[in-house]
């Protein structure tokens, strides 16, 4: 069917519900599909995340199921980590090269059965996997529209989910995944989240969509659940400490200029590189890169105030030495935080840098030269996010 | 009676009335002399039924420098811009490949055709970005002369080596292997579906006398891609009021700083004394007098016809009469009683306003072209049409509409022969055959048609062979060898006075008006005036 | 087999001509090298074979134009059984009409050629050898980098720059401009003649796919005759006594009296790899060779598709290795003959030269444009050689052997070469009748080799003998692809030295050459592993 009058932008299976729950009207294209930025208020949302239970229709995160007797060797040639220690029913947060060793993308790979994957990104890199499987016996496809995913977030998503009739789930460990029987059929969830608070992922058929979502409302009813919208996500994910693709750094097949693209040890993700395993693209490259340093280093910056410094040129004495790729006020650490791209001669804990900050109030701009330093890690790391099993809130 | 200016312009095309302009902006007491009874060259637009606009030569705006177009106004002489988006390949199959604006509708279209060609797209735009942000700064400059050791060509040589430096040694190797390759094999190293490698390839050949499997022709591609419409790079538009609303604007703004423009006047002879340019003499027998002599013509008429033979260098003589300057390409401009519909595809299609194609594989294209080297017409033509009424509602009366219809390959001789009016119409027949078979009532709308051979675009505009780059877009024949080598920077050195500023010269055709803008510039250079002429805005 | 007790320093894959070069400057260095050919005898495609009873010819290459004299000084070949046995052989294009063109150098007969023309022939050629002259300095080592520059890169750099300087403001501006044009435009700009201008297009298209009005094929002329600045036997072609194949021997022979050993029937399985770093070379017999430097003058496709395999390499190089154009276009006719061939309107005396056939630039490019649709030519364009005319050994008393390049026969024929290859040997057959009308009578035995023969014959990927096109986004830095274009590879220790790396194909040596420079440029010690895996 040649399908000319096909909308302009696609329905998630939780579009119905979302549309309905979505008080403000505020939608963004995400990926080719219509997703909700805001359902009724920002601080509401975020909070729900981190007092009750927020759920987040991430159907649109790219999906390749990758399958055949190669499928880890093939995967191994593909990302940094070494996947043979990713146990069936695991999960593994990865990401890969090209051959300068600059980072394409990150994303989670579930390892479903002994041969048996399935990759879950933000770009779309089929073209890549293709040519990276010449050689492999694998099967290689695409599953966006064929697997619905709902986050669940929160310190109660555990009960919530419990209250669903998910018994044991308390059980399931950090980036572990586990099966469950719905409405007659089975839907899988990863403890897994980009909230960086307890939390889980729901995968599951597309049919099954607007009945779980209507379960899963009524079961959270007495626990606090709230859909939330992307602008909630990226606030919690900002305090978690969580890079984006495509905002915190630029996929290296996307990089027109030269030298914009960076490698996991700019990103501060060389814990995700294994030099110990058989070749993978980017190896050469980052080698050289850790024999001979890094030109820019990945930040996590407390910055002086509370004005978010999105945006911002760094500068350290008076030379400008980066910017700033992602900023927000935190509500629950109070802190202001900001990721940052900068020299690496600059990227050292506890080093102290400026940020040119402007702002906004009442048509008026000021802009204030906010002294940051750089520190450890994230800001926001609350135990529960780690415990089994989970806790009730 | 011999008048007396400054700068004699022989050819009101957009790049005469550019340069013109610049010339009189300077201060200069400048004259354009045009053939025609209109001005605009292959820029133009004609009413030549009552309320039909006839745009029939170039047809799209993309290229023209954005620089100029603020620089001297021309939207206050009235011209706008306007982008039109879509774009379709029709197959044989019934089905269609069609160009969505929106990102994620092409991808998704795209995915209909192939997945994984869906996601190479995304590495096939940005290795092409990388090119054209290699060339886009050189387009507002003049080539620098390799073999000279002047400080200013050494100056825009390092330039230009820091320019390649900063790729990177595979950057590099990539790049001089893009400029030498051929826009099939390109684009099979991205691409597996057939009508999306065919889709693409139009813009490798288009005005090209090479086929999609030449080398050389993945820069050509390029061509078609580093214009601009308001910085959306690769985008085209119309020129509201058709392309001669183009040349209207630069002759409205060349007048407003003083120039005269003289229709009705066929230069005879670029008058040489003692190695200067003193004027030119009209086939009317009228000698017009001027220093600076500029000419918009191609370098063959310039330099073959128009200039003896012995006021010339020989190298010069020879060089004009190697010039690729081939016909490759005809035009239809039909009248339409309303618009026609196209196979699988409803006529509200967003996707009907951008051009249309028929051909939807690489090797039916280059079947065109063995048809146009064995010296006819493609049986199967690779067309580009577009009915710009559906976007401009001044060209044609409410309700009907006009169709342009670009037509690849067409030779300026049949088999070493002129066309006669039985080829015209029997060329005319193939194009029209051609759309009708993916659109049911398109002939029953032609109200009337305007068939244009290589050769009657030469005897109207005074293109040598109907070619509409004024020479090939080859890398032999680009930068610093436009038009040839040595004779790249606008100035004809053996001859004072004598300047060149067509789309023969750097950097090209393609309504682009950066070459009249450049010749200015040498000759205000040479006369030690101050530069009026923009500089390229940064591409970063 | 072969008993191989000692280990090497140096494995060589393949014994073809660069192979046996390389692994004789490598020996001469001091290094203990064993080449591995896959076939029974060395030479790759400078190879004889008996195609009938008593019958032999070249059956791969057939001319020697292009032999760089220092392999043969280097290597004392003439010590070691090799010798031509003819030089300077004549171009004679052969005419329908029996009124033929010869081409003697920079002279020209026959054919009511103008004097115009003749001059003219002059002073293109003069010009072209400028050029090759030029190019010739790059040929003779690695390809510069440009940007990442060693002082040798800068070096070599600023003489290629300075021999481009010396030619002069205007034959720099020709060159420019010709470098990237096609000869058909060239032709047409230079001369009358139709026949002369057909044997120079010829020239520029031979061994490749592009026709007259393909862009970049002045290029194909230059590179052809590099030959002429630096090719052993030059001007022009020469054949080699004993057919190609001797040249093969000789170079094996000369070889092992370097103290290198050749193993024959030695098929190479795959390059064993850890991680990144070369070890050896696994033959099918399962035997394992180990050595810490592997030279591959197989092309890139067989190198790295076959012996690294695609898994071992990073994503980009497998897409580049890809990308290399690398499908054949030429076949090779070989015919027996029970008598001295007699070709229209062509004195005897004119018999043993260099044969073509190809009328017109018109019918070179027509006989291309099937070919990009995947079928051959209708009428085709050979390149013929009778070589039993000047070395006798090659057939029975007062019988001849024809040897014929003929093009355009492409790799992925339409409908498959078992149901092609009859047809098209059929219509070449026809097409020599209509020069040599009596050819059907004095046949003997035909053998056609069509791309895929000599894929499967000379081990050559696509049955292409440049082991990758030459044409302008192929060569230099380009060649094989970028970023392994100095004949070193991502795997260390893996070297690529075959035609299908800088400077080329057709039978020079050079890459051979450079890669053994390169080798030995690397200041890193050489390692000999002691032992020796039979598993």
């Amino acid at each position: 069917m040649i399908p000319h009058n096909e909308s302009m932008i696609l329905h998630t299976p939780f579009h119905s519900r979302c549309e309905a729950a979505c008080e403000v009207n505020l939608w963004e294209d995400w990926k080719g599909y219509t997703t909700p930025q805001v359902f009724t208020e920002i601080d509401m949302e975020y909070f729900a995340v981190r007092n009750s239970t927020g759920v987040f229709d991430l159907s649109p995160m790219t999906k390749y199921r990758i399958s055949g007797s190669d499928s880890g060797a093939f995967i191994n040639k593909l990302i940094t980590r070494d996947i043979r220690k990713l146990a069936v029913g695991r999960v593994s947060y990865v990401l890969w090269c090209d051959g300068e060793g600059k980072v394409m993308d990150d994303g989670t790979i579930f390892r479903l059965s002994e041969n048996d994957y399935r990759l879950c990104c933000y770009t779309r890199a089929l073209d890549w996997l293709m040519w990276t499987a010449e050689g492999f016996d694998v099967t290689i496809c695409e599953e966006t529209a064929e697997v619905a995913a709902l986050a669940v977030q929160g310190p109660t998503s555990c009960a919530v989910l419990k209250a669903m009739g998910f018994s044991g789930i308390e059980l399931l460990k950090p980036f572990g995944m586990a099966y469950f029987n719905f409405s007659g059929s089975q839907l899988m969830v990863s403890r897994t989240g980009f909230t960086g608070d307890l939390g889980y992922e729901v995968w599951m058929e597309p049919n099954l969509g607007e009945i779980f979502w209507d379960a899963l409302f009524d079961a959270g009813k007495l626990y606090g659940i709230r859909a939330i919208g992307s602008s909630a996500l990226d606030m919690l994910r900002i305090e978690a400490g969580f890079l984006q693709a495509g905002v915190d750094f630029v996929p290296a097949d996307e990089a027109i200029r030269s030298g914009r693209s960076r490698s996991p040890f700019e990103l501060g993700l060389g814990w995700l590189v294994s030099f110990d395993k058989p070749v993978f693209n980017g190896r050469k490259a980052l080698l050289k890169e850790r024999a001979q340093g890094s030109r820019y280093a990945f930040v996590y910056l407390d910055v002086e105030g509370n004005k978010p410094a999105e945006h911002a040129f760094v500068y350290h004495a008076d030379i400008e030495v980066g910017t700033i790729t992602s900023a927000a006020w935190c509500p629950t650490a109070k802190t202001n935080i900001a990721f940052a791209q900068v020299d690496a001669r600059y990227g050292s804990k506890g080093q102290s840098l400026i940020a040119e900050i402007y702002y906004e109030r009442e048509l008026k701009w000021t802009r204030v030269m906010a002294s940051c330093k750089v520190i450890d890690g994230p800001v926001f790391a609350p135990a529960r996010r780690r415990q089994t099993p989970a806790p009730n809130f | 009676m011999a008048e007396k200016y400054d700068a004699i312009v022989v050819g009101a095309g957009h790049n005469g009335l550019t340069n013109a302009a610049y010339l009189a902006k300077a201060g200069l007491k400048v004259v354009v002399l045009e053939r025609n009874g209109y001005i605009g060259g292959a820029a133009v637009s004609r009413e030549l039924y009552p309320n039909w606009k006839y745009t029939n030569c170039s047809y799209v705006c993309s290229l023209l420098r954005p620089e100029i177009i603020r620089d001297l106004r021309l939207p206050s002489q009235g011209l706008q811009v306007v982008p039109y988006g879509g774009g379709v390949t029709f197959m044989q199959n019934g089905d269609y490949f069609g160009n969505h604006t929106d990102h994620e509708r092409h991808h998704r279209e795209l995915a209909r055709h192939s997945k994984r060609d869906a996601d190479a797209y995304s590495r096939y735009e940005a290795d092409v970005m990388k090119q054209t942000r290699i060339i886009r700064p050189f387009l507002m400059r003049t080539p620098p002369d390799p073999t000279s050791l002047k400080p200013r060509d050494i100056r825009e040589l390092i330039g230009m080596a820091k320019a390649f430096g900063g790729m990177g040694e595979v950057g590099l190797a990539d790049t001089m292997r893009f400029w030498t390759m051929s826009i099939g094999d390109f684009l099979e190293e991205y691409f597996e579906s057939d009508v999306v490698k065919a889709h693409l390839a139009g813009s490798g050949i288009i005005g090209t006398a090479l086929g999609v499997y030449s080398p050389g022709t993945a820069y050509v591609l390029l061509h078609h891609y580093m214009g601009d419409v308001d910085g959306s790079i690769g985008s085209w538009g119309l020129a509201r009021g058709g392309m001669g609303a183009v040349s209207n604007a630069l002759a409205g703004a060349f007048k407003s700083f003083g120039g005269t423009v003289q229709c009705d006047s066929e230069v005879a002879q670029i008058i040489v004394k003692n190695g200067k340019t003193v004027g030119v003499a009209l086939t009317n027998g009228d000698e017009i007098h001027g220093r600076i002599v500029v000419s918009n013509l191609d370098p063959k008429r310039t330099f073959l016809k128009i200039m003896q033979e012995t006021d010339l260098p020989k190298d010069l003589v020879s060089k004009a009469k190697n010039f690729k300057i081939r016909g490759s390409s005809g035009k239809l401009n039909i009248a339409l009683d309303g618009l026609p519909t196209f196979n699988g595809l409803p006529k509200e299609s967003p996707l009907c306003l951008g051009e249309k194609h028929f051909i939807d594989s690489l090797p039916r294209m280059e079947r065109a072209y063995d048809d146009w080297k064995s010296g006819t017409w493609s049986k199967d033509p690779y067309v580009d049409m577009l009915i710009p009424t559906q976007v401009d509602p001044t060209m044609a009366p409410p309700g009907k509409h006009m169709m342009s219809v670009f037509v690849q390959y067409a030779p300026p001789k049949i088999d070493g022969r002129d066309w006669t009016s039985e080829d015209r119409d029997a060329f005319g027949k193939t194009v029209i055959d051609q759309i009708s078979s993916y659109s049911p009532n398109f002939k029953d709308l032609i109200l009337h048609c305007e068939v244009r051979s290589p050769q009657d675009i030469e005897n109207e505009v005074g293109l040598t062979e109907g070619n509409i780059f004024m020479g090939e877009l080859t890398f032999d024949q680009l930068l610093f060898n436009r038009p040839f080598p040595g004779y790249a920077q606008y100035r004809v050195p053996a001859v004072k006075g004598m300047y060149m500023c067509g789309s023969g010269t750097h950097p090209g055709g393609g309504v682009m008006a950066a070459p009249g803008a450049n010749a200015a510039r040498e000759i205000l250079m040479d006369l030690n005036r101050a530069s009026l002429v923009p500089r390229g805005y940064d591409d970063d | 087999m072969t008993d191989l007790k000692s280990a090497y320093d140096v494995v060589v894959i393949g014994g073809g001509h660069n192979g046996l070069a390389c692994a004789a400057s490598l020996a001469k260095a001091g290094k203990k090298v064993i080449v591995l050919e896959a076939l029974h005898s060395p030479g790759g495609a400078c190879a004889t074979t008996e195609f009938f009873e008593q019958f032999s010819v070249s059956s791969c290459a057939q001319w020697l134009y292009q032999l760089d004299e220092s392999v043969i000084s280097q290597m004392s070949l003439k010590q070691n059984g090799f010798e031509l046995s003819a030089r300077n052989i004549p171009t004679t294009i052969l005419s329908e009409t029996g009124n033929h063109l010869t081409i003697f150098g920079d002279r020209l007969a026959g054919a009511g050629i103008s004097e115009k023309d003749k001059m003219a022939f002059k002073s293109f050629n003069k010009q072209m050898m400028k050029f090759c002259d030029v190019l010739s300095k790059a040929f003779k080592r690695r390809p510069p980098s440009l940007i990442e520059r060693s002082f040798g890169d800068v070096l070599a750099l600023l003489g290629l720059g300075m021999k481009i300087k010396m030619l002069g403001k205007s034959d720099m501006r020709d060159l420019m401009r010709l470098g990237l044009i096609n000869i058909y435009d060239v032709m047409e700009e230079n001369f009358d003649n139709d026949l002369l201008k057909a044997a120079i297009s010829v020239d520029s298209v031979l061994g490749s796919h592009m026709g007259p009005r393909s862009p970049n094929t002045v290029f194909g002329y230059l590179y052809r005759h590099m030959g002429d600045i630096f090719g052993y036997g030059r001007p022009g072609v020469s054949l080699v006594r004993g057919g190609m194949g001797q040249l093969g021997q000789s170079m094996a022979k000369a070889v092992k009296a370097l103290g290198v050993d050749i193993e024959l029937n030695a098929v190479v399985d795959r390059i064993s790899i850890d991680v990144d770093k070369v070890t050896g070379v696994i033959l099918r017999d399962g035997r394992e060779l180990k050595a810490g430097i592997v030279v591959s003058s197989s092309d890139p496709k067989t190198t790295f598709e076959k012996f690294v395999g695609p898994v071992n390499l990073e994503t980009d190089t497998v897409r580049r290795v890809k990308n290399v154009r690398m499908k054949g276009d030429a076949a090779k006719l070989h015919i027996a003959l029970d008598g001295l061939p007699k070709f229209r309107g062509l004195a005897e005396s004119r018999t043993g030269d260099r044969l073509l056939i190809a009328p017109n630039m018109e019918y070179i490019e027509r006989a291309f444009n099937p070919s990009k649709y995947g079928q051959f030519s209708k009428s085709p364009i050979m390149d013929i050689s009778i070589p039993s005319i000047h070395d006798s050994g090659l057939a029975p008393d007062g019988k001849h052997v024809l040897s014929a390049i003929v093009q355009y026969a492409p790799y992925d024929l339409e409908g498959g070469w078992e149901a092609g290859k009859q047809p098209f040997q059929d219509l070449l057959i026809d097409c020599l009748s209509q020069y040599y009308p009596d050819i059907k009578q004095q046949t003997l035995s035909v053998e056609l080799l069509t791309p895929l023969d000599i894929e499967q014959r000379h081990l050559m990927h696509g049955g292409h003998w440049h082991h990758g096109e030459i044409s302008l986004d192929q060569v230099l830095m380009m060649r094989p692809f970028p970023g392994v274009s100095q004949y070193r590879t991502p795997i260390d220790g893996l070297y690529l030295s075959g035609a299908g790396t800088h400077p080329g194909g057709g039978v020079m040596g050079l890459a051979g050459l450079n890669t053994a420079k390169e080798i030995l440029s690397q200041k890193k010690k050489l390692k000999r592993p002691n032992f020796y895996d039979s598993t």
